[in-house]
Parts: C-alpha cells; sequence; structure tokens
C-alpha cells in the first residue's frame, strides 16, 4: 500500500460526495415538478402515451405501473433476444439465444442486474445491445430511481394518500437526468477514446503477429448508461477491463464517479424533499464510510501480492496484477470493483476471480449487506431506509419508546415488512449457493477447486439476488440451472424486495407527521450513524459470516500456508 | 386497475425503446462519426496506408527484436482474435501458480535474472492489455537492444520517452504502450 493509492481513493472520494451536493439539489427539483428545460417532449410523450400527469397514486398504484411496465419490457427484450438473427444491425449474423439464456438475459436487465451469462462478442448482435440492452439500462435505472423518489414522499408530510405517479417520474428522471447526463459522458468517454461506430470488427495485419481481428462497435453510449444507472453490463466480455471500454486511468477515474455518483446524491435529495439537509448527510455518511473502508482494505491486501507468487520471484512490491490492467494500476483498480459491488453495477475493470482471498471477499460481503453503500440508483436508498427505520426501531427498543423516523411512528407492520424484505434476499442467497453446490449440475459450473469455489457459487448468488450483475467469473453460468435459478433471484431479489418497501412507504405516508419532542431519538449525528452502520453490518450481514467463513477466509489462511487446489 | 394502466406503461416502453434504442444512437453514432472520426473507429494507426493496429489494443510480439506484451489468457491465440477475457484463475489455483513459475523462468531465461516484475507473468484482465510496467521495459530493453544491434542507451531512451507516468502522481501508472514502443523501435533511423 503506498500513500499515492490512498490518495487516489481519497480524491475520488472528494469528487463523488462534492458532486453529490448540487446534483442531489437538482434531483428534488426533478422528482418535485421544478425542472422543466424540456417540457414541450414530456408533455409530448405524456400526449402519446396517455399519461395524466395530475394523477396521484396510492402505492398499489404505484407498485403495478411499475411492475406492469418491468413486465412488458422484460417481455420484450426475451422475443429480442430470441428473434435477434432477424433484427437489424447484426452483420456477424449472430444466432437468437436459447429461451434459458434469453429469459436469463431478460431478467437481468429488467432488474438492473445484468449479470451476463452470455459472452457478448460472440451471442448477442449490436444491434440486439442497442435496442434491447441498452434501453433497459436506462428505463430500469430510472424506474429505481422512481421508486425512491416514491419512498421519499411519504416522509414529506402527514396524512398522505399518494406518493406519486410512476409514469411521470419515469420520464422526467430520464428526460432531466439520464439520457442528457449520459449524452455529455459518452461523448467525453469517445474524446477518450471509447469508439461509437455500427461496424463489428476490424482486422488489421500487425507488425510481428499476422492477422489480428478488433471487435469494435457503439460502446462509448452503452459505457456512459452503464456506469451512470448503475447497470454493469459490458459491451465486451472484459467489461471495463476492456480498452475500448476503458482506454486509460483517467476513464477509469471518470467511470468510478460515474456509477457512485447518483447513488450518493439521492440522500441529499431526501434531505431537501422533507426539508431537513442534516438527515440526508446522517445516511450519506453512513454509506460513504462504510465504501471507503472496503475501498482501503481491498486496496491494502491487493497491494500485498499472492505471497506464493512472491515465494516464485515475483517482485514484492508490485502486488497481485492478475486479471489487472496496467494502465489502472492495484489502487484504482480495488476501488473501481468495491465501488461496483457497493452499489448495484457490478461493472469490473479487474477480475475479482482473482483478487487475493480476503479482496475479492469485501466485494462480495458488500453485495450481502444488501447494497447501501451508496447501493444501484434509487435502490441503495430505498434499502438504506429500511435499515434505518430498523435503526430507529432497535434504539427504541433500548429505551422503551414507540420509534419515530422523521415524525412518523415505526410500528409492527413496518418493521414485519422490512424483516420480509430482508429475509427474501438472504434466502435466495444462502438457499441458492447451497442448493447449487449439491447438484453435480452446480458443482460442475466452478472453474476453481477448493474454498474458492465455494467463494464463486456464493459470489453468483448474492450478485444475482442483490442485482448487482458482477462475477467471480471464472463460473460457467450458461447452465439450465443457473440461468433459471438465478433467473429467479434477480426477480425476486428486484421486485419482492421493492414491493414491500412501496408498502412500507405507503403505511408511513398515511400517518400523521409529530413533531420531534425531547423524546424523540436525532436521527442526524454521529451517534445516529454509527448505530446505522452497525445494524448495516449486524442485520445485513452477520447471516452471511458462516458461509463467508468457509469460503474466503478459509481461503486466506490455506494460502499464506501455502496450500494450492 | 392493470387495465387501465395498460396504455401509460406499454407507450412509455415503445417510446423509450425508440428514443433510446433507435434514434439516440444513431444520431449520436453520426455525431461522433462526424466529430471525433478517429476515435470512434478504434483508434487505429496506420502504417503505409495499412491498418496495423489499435493504439488501444494490444498485440502479440515474439521477435526478439520487439519488446514483449503480458501474457493473455485469451490462448490458444492470445491478442488476435475478436474475443476479450481474463483466466479467472483464483489466489489458490494450482495451475495459476504453475503458470507463473513457468513465465517466470522464461523471462528470466530471456532477460536475465533477478525480481520479476508483476504484470510480466500474469494474464491482464482484458486479455488486450496494451501496455507494460516501465520497470519491465527496462527489464527487456538490453535483449531488444542486442538483437537489433544498437547501443541499450538508445533503446532505454525511446522507453523513457515514450513511457507514461501518473497524472499529479496519483492518477494512472508508469507504463509503456507496448505497440507505440515497437513501431518506434523500427522507426529508428538507420545507423
Amino acid at each position: 500500500m503506498t500513500m499515492q493509492g490512498l490518495l487516489y481513493i481519497a480524491l475520488l472520494f472528494v469528487l463523488v460526495l462534492g458532486a453529490a451536493f448540487p446534483l442531489g439539489r437538482y434531483m428534488a427539483a426533478i422528482f418535485e415538478g421544478r425542472v422543466t428545460w424540456l417540457r414541450p417532449v414530456e408533455t409530448g410523450f405524456y400526449r402519446l402515451a396517455g399519461v395524466d400527469e395530475k394523477r396521484q397514486m396510492p402505492w398499489q398504484g404505484y407498485a403495478i405501473a411499475l411492475l406492469l411496465l418491468s413486465v412488458i419490457h422484460f417481455g420484450l427484450l426475451y422475443a429480442i433476444l430470441r428473434l435477434q438473427y432477424y433484427l437489424p444491425w447484426n452483420p456477424l449474423h449472430i444466432v437468437g439465444m436459447s429461451p434459458r439464456l434469453a429469459f436469463n438475459t431478460a431478467a437481468s436487465f429488467a432488474t438492473n442486474t445484468n449479470w451476463q451469462a452470455y459472452v457478448p462478442e460472440g451471442q448477442i448482435s449490436n444491434g440486439a445491445q442497442v435496442f434491447g440492452l441498452v434501453v433497459h439500462m436506462f428505463v430500469s435505472a430510472a424506474a429505481g430511481i422512481a421508486a425512491a423518489a416514491a419512498v421519499m414522499r411519504a416522509f414529506t408530510a402527514g396524512s398522505l394518500k399518494t406518493i406519486g405517479n410512476f409514469y411521470v417520474d419515469l420520464t422526467r428522471i430520464s428526460l432531466y437526468l439520464l439520457i442528457p447526463a449520459s449524452l455529455i459522458a459518452a461523448t467525453l468517454l469517445v474524446i477518450a477514446g471509447a469508439p461509437q461506430t455500427f461496424a463489428e470488427a476490424v482486422n488489421v495485419h500487425t507488425l510481428n503477429a499476422g492477422a489480428q481481428t478488433i471487435a469494435i462497435g457503439p460502446v462509448a453510449f452503452q459505457e456512459a448508461i452503464k456506469e451512470l444507472g448503475t447497470n454493469g453490463g459490458g459491451f465486451f466480455n472484459a467489461n471495463s477491463a476492456h480498452p475500448f471500454e476503458n482506454p486509460n486511468a483517467w476513464t477509469n477515474l471518470f467511470e468510478n464517479f460515474l456509477l457512485l455518483v447518483i447513488g450518493f446524491a439521492l440522500p441529499i435529495t431526501f434531505g431537501h424533499m422533507v426539508k431537513d439537509k442534516a438527515q440526508g448527510r446522517a445516511l450519506m455518511a453512513a454509506m460513504a464510510i462504510i465504501l471507503a473502508l472496503g475501498c482501503v482494505g481491498t486496496y491494502a491486501a491487493e497491494a500485498a501480492g499472492n505471497p506464493m507468487h512472491i515465494a516464485a520471484g515475483v517482485a514484492a512490491h508490485d502486488g497481485n496484477w492478475e486479471g489487472k490492467e496496467m494502465r489502472f494500476g492495484i489502487a484504482s483498480s480495488a476501488a473501481f470493483n468495491v465501488s461496483a459491488t457497493g452499489t448495484s453495477t457490478g461493472a469490473v475493470d479487474s477480475f475479482t476471480d482473482s483478487y487475493t482471498p480476503l479482496g475479492g471477499a469485501i466485494p462480495m460481503f458488500l453485495m450481502q449487506l444488501g447494497e447501501v453503500t451508496p447501493g444501484g440508483v434509487g435502490s441503495g436508498f430505498y434499502t438504506i431506509i429500511v435499515f434505518a427505520l430498523l435503526s430507529v426501531f432497535v434504539a427504541g427498543l433500548m429505551v422503551g419508546r414507540t420509534p419515530e423516523y422523521l415524525g412518523k411512528k415505526v410500528q409492527a407492520k413496518e418493521i414485519k415488512l422490512a424483516m420480509l424484505g430482508v429475509l427474501i434476499l438472504t434466502l435466495f442467497i444462502l438457499a441458492g449457493a447451497g442448493f447449487s453446490l449439491v447438484t453435480a449440475s452446480g458443482t460442475g459450473s466452478l472453474e476453481n477447486a477448493g474454498p474458492h469455489g465455494l467463494s464463486e457459487m456464493l459470489y453468483a448468488w448474492s450478485s444475482a439476488t442483490e442485482n448487482n450483475g458482477s462475477a467471480f467469473a471464472g463460473l460457467s453460468a450458461d447452465t439450465p440451472l443457473l440461468d433459471y435459478g438465478l433467473g429467479a433471484a434477480m426477480l425476486f431479489g428486484r421486485f419482492a424486495f421493492m414491493i414491500p418497501i412501496l408498502a412500507i412507504a405507503g403505511s408511513l405516508a398515511a400517518k400523521p407527521k409529530l413533531p420531534a419532542s425531547a423524546g424523540t431519538f436525532p436521527t442526524t449525528g454521529p451517534l445516529f450513524i454509527g448505530l446505522l452502520i452497525g445494524v448495516i453490518i449486524i442485520l445485513g450481514g452477520l447471516q452471511f459470516m458462516p458461509a463467508d467463513t468457509l469460503g474466503p477466509v478459509a481461503e486466506h489462511f490455506l494460502l499464506h500456508s501455502g496450500k494450492t487446489f | 386497475m392493470i387495465l387501465r394502466e395498460l396504455r401509460p406503461a406499454l407507450s412509455l416502453v415503445i417510446i423509450f425503446t425508440l428514443l433510446t434504442g433507435f434514434i439516440l444512437p444513431e444520431a449520436f453514432t453520426g455525431a461522433m462519426q462526424l466529430a471525433l472520426p478517429w476515435q470512434a473507429n478504434g483508434s487505429l494507426i496506420t502504417q503505409n496506408g495499412q491498418a496495423i493496429g489499435s493504439a488501444l489494443i494490444g498485440q502479440n510480439f515474439t521477435a526478439a527484436k520487439y519488446f514483449q506484451p503480458r501474457p493473455s489468457a485469451l490462448s490458444p491465440n492470445p491478442y488476435t482474435e475478436n474475443t476479450s477475457g481474463a483466466s479467472n484463475l483464483g489466489p489458490t489455483s494450482a495451475a495459476l501458480l504453475t503458470n507463473v513459475q513457468t513465465r517466470i523462468a522464461a523471462y528470466t531465461k530471456a532477460f536475465g535474472p533477478g525480481q520479476v516484475p508483476a504484470d510480466a507473468v500474469t494474464t491482464s484482465g482484458s486479455g488486450l492489455d496494451p501496455d507494460i510496467s516501465l520497470v519491465n521495459a527496462l527489464r527487456q530493453s538490453a535483449s531488444v537492444a542486442a538483437a537489433r544491434k544498437r547501443p541499450v542507451g538508445t533503446v532505454t531512451d525511446l522507453v523513457n520517452r515514450l513511457a507514461d507516468h501518473p497524472a499529479f502522481g496519483i492518477i494512472g501508472t508508469d507504463n509503456v504502450n507496448v505497440l507505440q514502443l515497437n513501431l518506434a523501435l523500427d522507426r529508428l533511423p538507420a545507423q
């Protein structure tokens, strides 16, 4: 570990947190309908789609609209993937996906997961990437942010019957945030070297080795929304390690910034919406502290290198370079992958399967915590609200008083729904990974043996259930078991978690907003931030400790005793 | 209730598919082809009117007169096909340890004994890494200079001149683009 590496991580945090404040304020204006610079386009969309923008929805209506749109869009993507052979922009004549792979991929992109069981260069056409996957990158991100906006509204006033209009939220977030920001980001990426063409390959005659075929395509446009919308689906198999997706150290910093910035801006938005900015800053602080510890931890583990390789003659101070790109360096690679798992992005600029055991354990643990550091766009925010409610509940138990959050009484119904959401996620991760590992099909998918194999499978189920999409990529994921199993995990992880949260929002919205009294537990300041971090780690993480101990922790000790598999 | 939602949900899916799946990508690609054609088409380097590679994509060099790139997991034909990816071998993988030991033996045989730079014996994330570390390039310099019958100083000067360094000391690494380095070697004036 060097001071330069730590300074890089510090610089990343300064840039992201600095930008989150103005962006958070702007997003509050979007949610409250005060942003109007594309108003004619916006109203045009409402007219075409038959949306009554004045109509306000109760939580059930909001959830139905969100689900229905997601189901329709899922169906459309499934059809595109099956039929891509007959669709435009397919110069390599790539054939349609198998039903199970199309199901897995459609579930993956409809849920903002971007788990990739397919190999982009060989199994999907440029056309299907652009009008299939990229559209989902915009819409699923906007839907997640919309759900967060709905949850925020529940705390803005007392006795609310409605939490907003889903179609209006979706349209505004896309038009005023995701689309313009992506176009700017994509332009910067092209300037740095990311290609943007509808050609699929270039053939060159190399200096020494004869012919080389270079895969190419409309990369920059996808790359921008891939990071900004915490999607993570790479244009290429190597994802953000590919020089065309991520040409240099500057783009690596920029992409890392993009994938974090909306997640960190949302708590600030919340502070503006509830007219109590300290509330937002407290949530942001908890997110940032956990993420910073994760970045430094993984950096330290990777910088220490692989002791067996050092013993074999590799320079001791270089660190672990297997699966990493020269132009980024160790600190910047570690920060990128940790950020991508602290959010639901799942993009990688280096391959976590080849990280040291503890270096790879931290990304997995951040996913298992529920992705709240700062989490996927929207989903990270509503998940940390669940943890905030559980925190005031725990604090309330200590003093024997009905807990409140922002003047809303938190009662049995909300806590039951919150625990239901948390338990659904836990069930899919642990039962799914456990079941897969006792089947021949599951163990046949593993690339690595020993505890690392367990980590591969555990990581896959954590990633799918938490809608992350990154992988210990040695795992062969295109099998019936994993295509259908992980596909189901992604759908339940997204919607069976989001709907209880919207129900909590509806229930809290209807309650009166009580003025703070002397007995109210303050939900700002270091005491609350510390309690919230504790609740996230204990309630979010403890149930995974036995499994993680058998995987990465066991591997760490075996590595240092010189054992290979 | 669901029927009432069908029209807006379906219409928005269609509208956003048309907008973000067709109109914007077409317009953006057109604009980039016009404004930044070199980058938009893969940053190709041409020599005598023929494309010989991309400034961003690594190539395989095996001849002794050339600097060697990092090992690639894309065997058996590294750096040649339109694929990308990593080895995904874990830290306790016996196969990885064997690979690293074999590469260390080959490296020290070619470039002399001593500690081996980690990037020279590990595969990259993309399998197409265009760069090697500056230390690695300097270790290879004497051997490349000998193969070209040039003074070592000429080659190390070239390496140092083409090397990238971290911006502000923190963004990036000390590295050299192998294709550009080898191209510059080929273009050195005759002695």
